[in-house]
């Protein structure tokens, strides 16, 4: 069991620049398999940036990021292959992005986008790639029936339990989530929010939220990090940062919450 | 203009040889899409303006051309480019297969089998064979570098899904030799086999969009399809009016305006051979 001690993914110092204007600063923090962390902060803080960073989508201008491969070796993302982290993206990884349309393909029928990563690495019987297909939009709730429709004709909130239908086909063991509710109204976000709770708990996800949405991060996550001006200000158990903040500045976050 | 003011096959000699090293490099890497400085050529993009610089230099002055526009030795484009080296190069040209060395073809691959001693040039009008999956080229070319084509299992997936069986009628995608899918042009996928362990070479040039790509004598080159829904070549069960061949490759001919139509081998020459045959028999 000392393997599972380890922690799935590792990030020391992450600092990036956009020229001379800074994304984020010095961020440290590991994660293990199971859990889940949101990056709660107002618009600007450096959330998105630390999850490309986190995704590998972006190069720090200093740190790193390491992560445990399925066959248990720990390695820094940025001496993998682009070919390893194409892999690695399709199979370990999911990315759920606010805007569905980057992450699927509005086009093609949803049991291609749900199959698109079976394809990729080498399923290549159409019966088995489309029962799996059926399978999973069935698991986040979207009518079977519809699976020779496009994404562009499903509603937003469809849109973005296809994404993530999307990505769990392959069963990642890390999701990275940005604002994963974003522009959804309520009904739909608390049933969006049930679902992938209910996925994260049954699959044994872990996961990377950012997110604005404090209510989002409470249900969702085990842990907080909280950003402002692209540091992270405090970093604890979420019913702990959200019901008894430190920081001026998580304490007015938390305030910021209307009250039900 | 008087035709001995052309340099020999139209294209300048530096030219040629630029176009040769682009040749040579798209066979040493079969099905790889190698970018050229595609020059002007006096008849319009997608006329073949790829398939004539390709043919241009490697024709040399004992080569026997031969052109076909849709399987057809008669059709425009097929007269004009075979006249247009006829002019320029001065070369023999044929519509006999067995005698051609050279054959530029137009979406068709011969019904008589090709040897080791002939060339088959494809003129491409579209090179990239994820481009209406994957609009951008930095990625298109990514994914080639990387193989990463489960976006092409998608498109037939997509088929399936829509009418019941891989719908994909030409174009079909191949992979060459175990690494690069490749666009056969638009040839109808009835041909694809043909590109299997063929004897002759195959070179694909496309000329607006500026890539010249390869197939040597013997590469294995497999259509691609789904271990349930495996690549079947297609064709219209019919036989041909002329010729009565039932295994080729048929064009359909409207005769009248009552509902009147007749079925042709696309092949021409194959077809006069044929007759040809039955005749003397």
């Amino acid at each position: 069991m000392s393997e599972t001690a380890a922690p799935l993914l590792i990030a020391e110092g992450l600092t990036k620049y956009y020229g001379r204007q800074l994304g984020c600063r010095d961020v440290s923090f590991s994660l293990h398999e199971g859990e889940v962390l949101a990056v709660v902060g107002e618009s600007g803080s450096g959330k998105t940036t630390l999850l490309q960073l986190l995704s590998t989508q972006l190069a720090p201008n200093a740190g790193y990021v390491r992560y445990r491969l399925r066959d248990g070796v720990t390695r820094d993302l940025a001496d993998l292959s682009e070919a390893e982290r194409r892999f690695l993206f399709r199979t370990d990884w999911g990315y759920v992005h606010q805007d569905a349309a980057l992450g699927l393909r509005m086009s093609v029928s949803a049991g291609a986008n749900v199959g698109e990563r079976l394809m990729a690495v080498g399923w290549r019987h159409y019966g088995r790639i489309r029962g799996t297909a059926v399978q999973w939009l069935d698991r986040v709730e979207i009518d079977t029936g519809r699976i020779d429709d496009p994404p562009i004709t499903y509603s937003g909130g469809m849109r973005q339990r296809l994404q993530i239908a999307r990505n769990l086909v392959t069963q990642p063991r890390l999701v990275f989530m940005d604002e994963p509710t974003g522009g959804l109204d309520v009904s739909v976000q608390a049933r969006l929010l049930d679902l992938l709770r209910g996925l994260v708990t049954e699959l044994g996800l872990a996961a990377v939220i950012v997110t604005h949405d404090l209510a989002v991060a409470r249900l969702l996550s085990h842990r907080i990090m909280v950003m402002k001006g692209g540091e992270v200000i405090e970093h604890g158990l979420t019913d702990q940062v959200l019901d008894d903040p430190r920081e001026p500045y998580s304490q007015l976050l938390v305030s910021s919450i209307l009250p039900a | 203009m008087n035709a001995s003011a052309y340099n020999f096959a139209y294209l300048d000699e530096q030219t040629k040889r630029m176009i040769r090293r682009a040749i040579l490099k798209a066979i040493a890497i079969p099905g790889y899409q190698v970018p050229f400085a595609s020059r002007e050529m006096p008849m319009p993009y997608g006329w073949g303006t790829g398939g004539v610089q390709v043919t241009a230099s490697i024709l040399g002055p004992d080569d026997v051309l031969k052109v076909i526009d849709q399987g057809s030795d008669d059709t425009t484009n097929a007269v004009s480019i075979r006249k247009f080296f006829a002019k320029t190069a001065g070369v023999r040209t044929t519509t006999h297969t067995p005698e051609a060395s050279i054959i530029q073809t137009r979406h068709r691959i011969p019904e008589t089998p090709l040897t080791e001693d002939q060339v088959l040039v494809f003129q491409v009008p579209i090179p990239e064979p994820l481009r209406f999956l994957e609009p951008r080229e930095t990625e298109t070319r990514r994914m080639h570098a990387l193989a990463d084509y489960g976006l092409m299992h998608v498109k037939l997936y997509e088929d399936i899904a829509r009418h019941g069986h891989i719908a994909t009628t030409y174009a079909y995608p191949v992979k060459v030799d175990g690494r690069y899918v490749m666009d056969p042009s638009p040839t109808p996928k009835f041909d694809n086999p043909k590109m299997d362990d063929c004897a002759a070479l195959q070179l694909f040039g496309a000329g607006r969009e500026k890539r010249i790509y390869a197939i040597p004598p013997h590469t294995k080159v497999v259509s691609l399809d789904f271990e349930d829904h495996p690549f079947e070549p297609s064709r219209t069960p019919k036989t041909c009016g002329l010729c009565g061949a039932d295994d080729t490759y048929l064009d359909e001919v409207v005769t009248d305006d009552k509902g009147g139509r007749l079925f042709v081998c696309s092949d021409s020459d194959y077809c006069e051979q044929r007759r040809g045959a039955e005749k003397t028999a």
